[in-house]
């Protein structure tokens, strides 16, 4: 019986990147695993000689003219950026004491 | 005829326009009037719009006015207004995803279909409702406040699209376009009394579809009528390269099989009826319409056959794997970095990158959202992703057989579009396993590809509320299933005396329309 515990959804949200208050945590933990336990039942039903569909049309090396072409220019590019500075997007600093 | 525009539908309204009987800036401001009269806002109303842009769809109209005065109109429904769901990128116009962490985000392009109404002289209306990140089946999980059934406000309009089919029903819009990753356009259209198609997979371009799963999600029309879904469904589709997913290759007529199916003859179509999508498991009422929509069938001339799908029964729990799997990765790049919501951690001085992340996650998704994304994450981690994710993509595989199989014997099948009419706001909100069975019967389509068709079929006995009936048909034979419920609608047309939806209750009015923010539009 697959089950999620609240230390792995705490976990999978750190892998995720979302900070999860306590009590969203003890939501939901018990949800995830009433879902995980019915998708579960799909185990054994295609045996390991059926190939796996990753997509729906078998389209391959789609490819187009290697030609330039405008794209954005910086200023539409940056319009959504919540902090801007010399054409560039602005960030938190990205190092220090996690790394 | 019908002296209002906006009870008229798209193909009517073209008619107007080309006949010179009406102008695109009189039917526009129609559409903009009943909107302001009755779609409300967060709490009350009907709530379709997220956004409404009546400047800029006065000046789409008068354009198009212009372009048809000088005998040069840039498509058959020139003028004609329309609604787009708010998972499309439009250039100016606020795209939200009803997701908070999308709030005030104006894209600096247009998706593909938005690019192609603009150039065909659509005017858009505004941008609707749904689902945040179109995961739900009710609408309910938008931050912006849920959409209410124009057939009794205290309903779902079903969902993701739930914005789109209410417009629709609420004669706010004459057509509009929704996505369907799961049911998104089918189910809400079964619980409105409206239509809704999903193409082919690749057959129109998601170029500017804010994805949620890149291997489902298929854009696709939202009308009154099967023939306005056709108009609309040739207006968009067709190859794109800017799509690597995207068909390039010709789809038959879909106006021409509309127009054919509407004469009513359908001798010699065989129409397979999937014995696990339906008696069991599906409301009384529900079930009721649809055995007569199959003596329709019958009658004009269909020979009608039970198919068997035994792997369908698993496509549920297959389709609740690969989703959140594609989604957790696709939501990734929502990081408060280049574009949308920053949110800045409380009492941390000088956070980091990645501390100001997990908050603007943590405030910016809904809890629908993070449970999809832990979900999909758990399923794509090492030492699970064979047992759950390569075991889902096998199941897909058995699940596009029994479609390929089926279609040997039969040239569509069909079935009830959603289990249940709509239920009531609230009623499944804080249990997601009930919400996901509403897309039991939309669900394999997306998995294999296949398009898929909703309509009406009447109104369930023991609550007065419309019932769906679906179509699906072979990849890239979208126009058997334009032929077949265009055949379906105008034998239940001549049965009800009109559309279903004029038996839809009159809307009150409400005190004005509200954009995303709440604020007065």
């Amino acid at each position: 019986m697959p089950e999620i515990t609240r230390d792995e959804v705490e976990h999978l949200a750190n892998l995720a990147r979302i900070d999860l208050s306590d009590a969203e945590l003890d939501h939901l933990a018990p949800q995830l695993s009433v879902i995980l336990e019915s998708v579960a039942s799909i185990s054994g039903v295609a045996g390991d000689d059926v190939p796996p569909t990753s997509h729906a049309l078998p389209l391959t090396n789609v490819f187009r003219e290697d030609v330039v072409v405008p794209g954005l220019g910086a200023e539409a590019a940056l319009a959504g950026a919540p902090e801007s500075e010399q054409q560039r997007f602005m960030v938190p600093r990205i190092l220090g004491d996690e790394q | 005829m019908s002296a209002d525009l906006t009870r008229r539908t798209a193909a009517d309204l073209a008619a107007d326009l080309a006949a010179g009987t009406t102008t695109s800036v009189a039917l526009t401001q129609a559409h903009l009037d009943r909107i302001a009269a009755v779609d409300g806002g967060p709490d009350a109303g009907v709530h379709a719009f997220l956004h409404v842009d009546a400047e800029g769809a006065l000046a789409a109209a008068a354009a198009s006015d212009e372009r048809r005065a000088a005998g040069s109109p840039a498509s058959a429904l020139d003028g004609v207004p329309i609604a787009v769901k708010d998972v499309l990128a439009t250039r100016g116009l606020p795209t939200t995803c009803g997701s908070k962490i999308l709030e005030g985000w104006v894209p600096p392009y247009d998706a593909t279909v938005v690019a192609r109404l603009r150039a065909a002289g659509l005017p858009i209306l505004g941008k609707t409702n749904m689902d945040e990140f179109a995961m739900g089946s009710s609408t309910e999980h938008s931050a912006y406040g849920p959409t209410r059934n124009p057939w009794d406000l205290e309903r779902i309009p079903g969902g993701s699209g739930g914005g789109s089919a209410a417009a629709l029903a609420a004669f706010e819009t004459p057509l509009a376009l929704g996505t369907d990753t799961g049911g998104s356009i089918r189910q809400p259209g079964a619980v409105t009394g409206t239509v809704g198609v999903k193409p082919t997979y690749g057959g129109v371009s998601r170029y500017g579809l804010v994805a949620m799963a890149n291997s489902l999600d298929q854009v696709g029309p939202v009308t009154r009528t099967v023939l306005d879904s056709a108009l609309l469904h040739e207006l968009v589709g067709g190859h794109d390269p800017l799509d690597s997913t995207s068909v390039d290759q010709p789809l038959p007529s879909l106006v021409d099989a509309a127009r054919r199916g509407a004469e009513g003859d359908l001798s010699g179509v065989r129409v397979g009826v999937i014995t696990e999508l339906s008696g069991e498991g599906y409301q009384a009422g529900v079930q009721a319409r649809f055995e007569e929509s199959l003596e329709l069938l019958v009658k004009a001339g269909a020979e009608v056959v039970e198919v068997s799908c035994p792997t369908f029964v698993h496509a549920l729990a297959t389709y609740y794997l690969i989703m959140p799997c594609e989604a957790s990765s696709n939501l990734a790049k929502f990081d408060a970095m280049r574009y949308g919501l920053r949110v800045l951690p409380e009492g941390v001085d000088s956070p980091s990158a990645e501390q100001v992340m997990r908050a603007t996650r943590d405030a910016g998704f809904g809890d629908e959202v993070k449970r999809r994304i832990i979900l999909g994450t758990y399923a794509l981690s090492s030492g699970y992703y064979d047992a759950y994710y390569g075991t889902a993509q096998r199941v897909r595989t058995l699940i596009a057989r029994d479609f390929a199989a089926a279609f040997e014997k039969v040239d569509v099948l069909v079935s009830p579009t959603a289990p249940t009419t709509a239920f009531k706001l609230g009623e499944k909100l804080d249990d997601p396993l009930a919400m996901y069975l509403n897309d039991l019967a939309t669900i394999p389509a997306n998995l294999a590809g296949v398009p898929g068709m909703s309509l009406p079929s009447g109104l369930a006995d023991e609550d007065g509320l419309p019932a769906g009936f679906q179509i699906l048909a072979p990849a890239l034979a979208d126009d058997r299933m334009y032929r077949v419920g265009a055949a379906l609608e105008a034998a239940l047309h001549e049965r009800w005396g009109g559309p279903l939806l004029d038996r839809a209750p009159a809307l009150a009015a409400q005190a004005g329309p509200t954009d995303a923010n709440g604020a007065s539009a």
